[in-house]
């Protein structure tokens, strides 16, 4: 893998080369390259400096390629090549292809374990040059955590040339480390470093400053300490903002999950526990389509999600519709008996799916925008994550939009608050009760879609998210979307900070417990309509 | 007086059941031990255990028939009460065992040993003592549905948020009991049970003495069921049932009613789950399932809602069905079958097998009547508590 890397690396840099870039680093670099001619290890090593500290872009292929024994030389041409996989020759100066035949007394540069160390240094320090400040900074970190004095020379002048702000504050931190590491360095320089760890902030400062606060010198000492109580008290802020932020990601796989049952639950009073299925039903409804996009038209990968939404909306929603129309509609006002036929649904759906598709996990795929991650402070966000909170909330404004400015959502909300009253106003509560129906399905199907990307697609996905929609809904209230939104995020939140002490499950049971008594205090939950009717 | 309860809550159907009961709990231990295996009539021990795991199931089912039935509290979390029993018991079965286990520790279950725990948990001491472990199935199930019941029926959560927060309990309960550190045996629940009150639980008689024993408590709990709904009581739970605003304002205390009849239904449910556990010789936190408990609400369905024989009925027919199917080739399709139950039954059979049967009787009494009194309308016969909740609804 790290060979076929290098080699494209190469070749890239080959190509570059002819491209007519050639310059006057190649000739310093070919004095350098012309070491390794020798077969001697005193003279490798001269190489492997003179190269590494060339600062020529074509360093690093060779000296990878000496590390994985590709590099050749000629003695009798004076001439050193690099081999690729394909036992095709380079030169290693230029990267210029070698036509014709390949000398005769070819040759790869011996190692010794004493070169091995020269040649790992060098790799380093090498990156620590490289012309990719990504690289950079990776190798100062990776500097950071070894506290390798031998690598302070190259440190130094990378710290000497070094324009990008981040790259350097990792340098920073890594020459602070060293010295703090270090025996030898005065008091001041020591005190200096220490500011700069404790810019830092991480673990990792943490444990470099625990250890310093025992210094010979109090100064030192008393400053290591200081250090220890800042950084811990910026890890424990992060930590927190950290739990809010997988608490809100919680929240909103909750709030998806949760808003059409809100939907369906406050406007007729069913209790749709086939919702989850439809959640599920979203999910291979993506499966579906990114199998179809992988046989048809592998190009069309990354867009997977967006044709995957509508569809499941209106696959979901179709079935939602279906559903109301032959079995909910003859049990209106036995919100019970409602309760056991759409859990008799579930059965029937989660077992059709288990036909269809098998019963074990099916692959969705991230499309390439909702993989990967980027850090932010402490924490790490990683896309998907991102994503789905942009589009609950997406799904959330859109929803109340329609509620609130359309007809349809003029109607629902008459029919949530009067029924009778709305019917005498001449409103179809028939066909609202299944346009709704069908709505709340498909918005558990557009979350299936999300749900598709953070969890295992299987018949069951349904099932472990039915209870907590529950008990979202319960806890928000019902005929309210901001019941739900807050009770969704309430819940996720509460349910992440309560993770870290009392673990997953036990932290799962106390939200339970805590749900339950507050049902005591506030029966119809957080936002309950007010109204007059007497319950029935 | 006691005479006079008994003979006012005997019904033909009500008596049927009962004589039916009765007769299982002779004839089937006879078929099994005195009938000898070469005849045709023998009963294996396999169907008595079975015979005897459905009659559990039908205590269930009256227990929840009680409470929904004849109060309208529809609770999804029955199965939670039926499992703690069952743990009770299984407790006193793993004491028992002794330093007959695979760690022949003499006080501690083997996977107390596995988990490398020194002593015995407080909440394990007395387990030993059978009488102990019968006021345990008893009381630790009354006692939850009685703290439940007491916060929920006093601020007046109702109808499908009732049903939400039993579901919940009883999620909650499974997500604990899987738990290792809970001390009961974690996922694998209690098993390899030796000796329920010093005789083997694998022998063939102690397995009809268990199936005897479930037929007498079925029967004891039917009666007790009878009694509570054909009484002055009852007709109050009737009127909760139908009317609960309405109940109150004439000056009952609904939640009372309500609580006392819950946590009553949660011991039953404690009792049937406890002879559950040495039949089938498992208790899991499966049992805790929240399917468990729907599941155990449309045998109800099934049967008949608030007819209580119906109940027993739904629960043995349902499970046989359930044993039968999934045992063959169909056994793929047997989740469609129950998902079609459920859907079948709500919409089309809301009365259940028992209260559809009762409805004709009534219709056909009535007419007769009608016949009889030449000019009096059907409607105004006197009607069976089913129609009049169907009426109400």
């Amino acid at each position: 893998m790290r060979c076929s890397r290098a080699c494209l690396v190469a070749l890239l840099l080959a190509f570059g080369f002819v491209l007519g870039c050639a310059s006057a680093r190649a000739e310093s670099l070919d004095e350098a390259v012309a070491h390794f001619t020798t077969d001697d290890f005193s003279d490798t090593n001269d190489g492997i400096n003179a190269v590494a500290t060339s600062g020529s872009p074509r360093a690093e292929a060779i000296i990878r390629a000496l590390q994985d024994g590709r590099l050749m030389f000629s003695a009798e041409r004076k001439a050193v090549y690099i081999k690729d996989n394909a036992d095709k020759l380079s030169d290693a100066a230029t990267g210029a292809p070698v036509s014709g035949d390949p000398p005769a007394d070819l040759d790869a540069v011996r190692l010794n374990n004493r070169l091995r160390g020269t040649l790992d240094a060098s790799i380093g320090a090498l990156t620590l040059l490289s012309s990719d400040p990504g690289k950079r900074f990776e190798a100062a970190q990776a500097v950071f955590k070894s506290r390798d004095v031998s690598a302070l020379p190259a440190l130094e002048t990378a710290l000497g040339r070094e324009q990008d702000p981040r790259v350097k504050r990792a340098l920073l931190e890594a020459r602070a480390a060293i010295t703090l590491s270090g025996t030898d360095a005065t008091d001041q320089d020591k005190l200096a470093a220490i500011d700069v760890i404790r810019q830092r902030a991480d673990q990792e400062s943490l444990a470099l400053l625990s250890s310093r606060s025992g210094d010979n010198s109090a100064a030192v000492a008393t400053a290591a300490a200081a250090g220890v109580a800042a950084i811990q008290n910026r890890l424990a802020l992060w930590e927190a903002v950290q739990n809010a932020w997988y608490g809100i990601s919680l929240g909103s796989v909750l709030l998806l999950a949760a808003i059409g049952l809100a939907i369906t639950f406050g406007v007729m009073g069913v209790i749709n526990m086939a919702h989850g299925e439809m959640v599920m039903i979203g999910a291979y409804v993506t499966f579906v389509v990114q199998d179809l996009i992988r046989t048809n038209n592998p190009a069309l990968f990354d867009y997977s999600l967006t044709i995957a939404i509508p569809l499941a909306f209106l696959v979901a929603g179709l079935i939602g519709i279906l559903i109301e129309r032959c079995i909910i509609r003859f049990l209106y006002g036995r919100p019970l008996e409602t309760l056991l036929a759409t859990w008799g649904l579930s059965l029937i759906l989660q077992q059709a799916v288990r036909t269809m598709f098998g019963p074990t996990n099916r692959e969705v795929g991230n499309p390439s925008w909702m993989s990967g991650a980027f850090d932010v402070g402490g924490i790490t966000i990683t896309y998907n994550r991102l994503w789905i909170i942009c589009f609950a909330l997406a799904v959330f404004v859109a929803l109340l939009g329609l509620l609130r400015f359309t007809r349809f959502g003029l109607e629902m909300r008459a029919v949530t608050q009067n029924r009778p009253m709305a019917a005498s106003m001449g409103i179809r509560t028939n066909r609202i009760d299944a346009l709704t129906f069908g709505l709340g399905s498909g918005i558990a199907g557009m979350a299936g879609v999300a749900l598709s990307q953070i969890d295992n697609v299987s018949p069951n996905l349904g099932q472990g998210y039915i209870i907590d929609s529950f008990m979202v809904v319960v806890f928000g209230g019902v005929g309210n979307l901001w019941g739900t939104l807050v009770g969704s995020f309430v819940l996720g939140i509460a349910n992440k900070f309560l993770e870290p002490y009392a673990g997953a499950v036990l932290g799962k049971i106390a939200i339970l417990v805590l749900i339950i008594l507050f049902i005591q205090k506030r029966p119809r939950g957080m936002f309950a309509l007010k109204g007059r009717a007497v319950e029935a | 007086m006691t005479r006079h309860v008994l003979i006012r809550s005997l019904d033909r159907s009500a008596t049927i059941f009962l004589i039916v009961v009765a007769a299982l709990a002779v004839v089937v231990p006879i078929l099994n031990l005195a009938v000898p295996t070469t005849s045709a009539f023998h009963l294996s021990t396999y169907l008595v255990a079975l015979f005897g795991k459905y009659l559990c199931y039908a205590l269930l089912a009256l227990s929840i028939d009680l409470i929904w039935g004849f109060c309208g509290i529809l609770s999804l979390g029955h199965s939670a009460f039926f499992a703690l029993g069952g743990y009770a018991m299984g407790m006193y079965l793993m004491r028992q065992i002794g330093t007959r286990g695979v760690y022949a520790d003499p006080v501690l279950p083997d996977f107390m040993v596995f988990l490398n725990w020194k002593q015995l948990p407080a909440y394990w001491y007395g387990f030993q003592h059978f009488p102990y472990a019968v006021l345990m199935i008893v009381a630790v199930p009354g006692a939850l549905a009685f703290v439940f019941g007491w916060f929920a029926f006093r601020s007046r959560v109702t109808g499908v948020y009732l049903s939400i927060i039993t579901q919940a309990l009883t999620y909650a309960l499974m997500l604990g009991f899987f738990r290792n550190n809970f001390g009961f045996g974690g996922n694998n629940g209690l098993t390899d049970f030796k000796d329920i009150l010093g005789f083997n639980v694998q022998a063939e008689t102690t397995r009809n003495a268990l199936f005897s024993v479930t037929c007498v408590a079925l029967i004891v709990s039917f009666l007790a069921c009878r009694g509570i709904v054909t009484s002055k009581f009852g007709k109050v739970l009737i009127a909760i049932r139908d009317a609960e605003a309405r109940t109150r304002f004439l000056g009952y205390r609904v939640e009372s009613y309500k609580l006392f009849v819950f946590t009553l239904s949660a011991c039953m449910a404690g009792i049937a789950g406890a002879l559950y556990v040495p039949q089938v010789g498992i208790i899991n936190p499966g049992e805790f399932a929240p399917g468990n408990s729907i599941e155990a609400v449309i045998w109800v369905a099934v049967g008949g809602r608030g007819t209580l024989t119906g109940a027993a009925l739904g629960a043995v027919l349902v499970n046989y069905a359930k044993t039968y199917f999934t045992s063959g080739i169909l056994a793929p399709y047997w989740l469609f079958m129950l998902g079609g139950l459920f859907i079948g039954v709500t919409l089309l059979l809301p009365r259940g097998i028992i209260g559809t049967l009762h409805h004709w009787t009534g219709l056909r009494r009535d007419r007769l009547s009608a016949q009889a009194e030449a000019g009096v309308s059907p409607s105004s016969g006197p009607l069976d508590p089913q129609d009049q909740a169907l009426a109400a609804e």
